[in-house]
């Protein structure tokens, strides 16, 4: 029989200890996040280093160095397709900003049919983004699509096409993203909002503060940390954008849209240059990665809140 | 002079994480800055780099304790 110790709790239970049991449960899950994460991710850094074609495998495979690193950041249109997803990436999250946080505002203020409205509003972040994408490339079709019909009910605009005009459809794609994805900033936003206590607000009336003054000296700053962290979310997922412009645009009119992710997956799978592409994707990778420390920081800050 | 330890037997307070953290978050966002402008494409060419040691710092520099 067993005794136990005064201030050490017994470990062994039917001969295993606690700490084997333990690493005999998560033991599954850590093979197959070496299998599937680990392992590919390491195969893909070897692979960018090389001039590997995956549609060639009995093709002598050459370490190339750093060659196709410098073959990418020397490219101009590696330079370009990075330049359309700033634009997408800035743009879409200055709107949605702009508009999540306006509504959130409006949906804190607890009015009749609130819950309804909140619901209506959440319905586009509910869908997939290949739908998205297809059911917009229709509703921006120049003969019979709704979007030219409602812009010229209330401007003379004349006929025009979003996704086929070079200078119309990189704000196309920043629309749709804008419509899709602004209902997460304001829920993100009206989490904020609804952890600011009262009592604050309640003791700037007594000091006579106006509303515009409530505004910039208590909710933005509450919000402020909510807000980074929806912006951050957002720009991590933006910057990783495919499914969603593949739909719509394909990358075009030419490659005004071609977002740097579609351009990674023309170079892996059309082209099958695939040490190229997988130096292209370890790039991404690493800012991914870089922008996701940024992430937890903020995250840690809110938390310590 | 100043000081560079808090105590006998502390580590020297210039391994604090939090300015090294503030440090390596501000070079990961130059670096991605520099990767996505459209001025100069010498500033993009050297972006990776900027990134990766931003990265790089970020993950060393998390390790260093907080006071």
């Amino acid at each position: 029989m067993a005794v136990a110790r005064p201030g050490k709790p017994v470990q062994r239970a039917h001969g295993l200890s606690d700490r084997a049991v333990a690493w005999i449960f998560i033991s599954p899950t850590i093979l197959l996040l070496l299998a599937i994460n680990i392992f590919p991710l390491l195969w893909t850094i070897y692979l960018s280093f090389t001039n590997y074609r995956a549609n060639q495998p009995g093709r002598l495979v050459q370490w190339v160095g750093l060659d196709n690193y410098r073959n990418l950041l020397g490219s101009e249109d590696v330079w370009g397709y990075l330049q359309a997803t700033a634009h997408f990436v800035g743009w879409s999250i200055f709107f949605q900003v702009l508009l999540g946080l306006g509504l959130a505002l409006l949906i804190n203020q607890k009015f009749k049919g609130h819950a309804t409205l909140t619901t209506l509003i959440l319905l586009p972040m509910m869908l997939s983004p290949a739908v998205v994408g297809v059911f917009w490339a229709y509703i921006y079709q120049p003969q019979a699509g709704i979007f030219n019909y409602l812009v010229n009910f209330f401007i003379d605009a004349g006929s025009f096409t979003m996704i086929g005009d070079v200078n119309l459809a990189p704000w196309s794609i920043v629309l749709v993203d804008t419509w899709m994805w602004t209902p997460y900033v304001m829920l993100i936003c009206l989490a904020g909002l609804r952890s600011i206590p009262d009592y604050i607000y309640e003791a700037a009336e007594v000091d006579r503060a106006s509303k515009w003054r409530q505004f910039w000296s208590i909710t933005l700053p509450m919000v402020l940390p909510f807000l980074m962290l929806a912006v951050l979310f957002r720009a991590i997922e933006n910057f990783k954008m495919f499914d969603m412009v593949v739909e719509l645009t394909s990358g075009g009119p030419g490659s005004v849209t071609e977002l740097a992710s579609i351009n990674l997956k023309r170079e892996a799978f059309e082209k099958w240059r695939t040490g190229y592409s997988s130096a292209f994707a370890v790039i991404l990778f690493v800012t991914v990665f870089g922008a996701g420390n940024i992430y937890v920081k903020f995250l840690n800050k809110v938390k310590q809140r | 002079m100043s000081r560079v330890s808090s105590g006998p037997g502390q580590r020297p307070r210039i391994f604090r994480r939090a300015p090294w953290e503030n440090g390596a978050t501000a070079l990961i966002g130059l670096g991605v800055f520099m990767l996505m402008q459209p001025f100069s494409l010498w500033l993009f060419s050297n972006s990776f780099a900027v990134i990766l040691a931003g990265t790089i710092g970020f993950v060393i520099v998390s390790h260093f304790p907080e006071a």
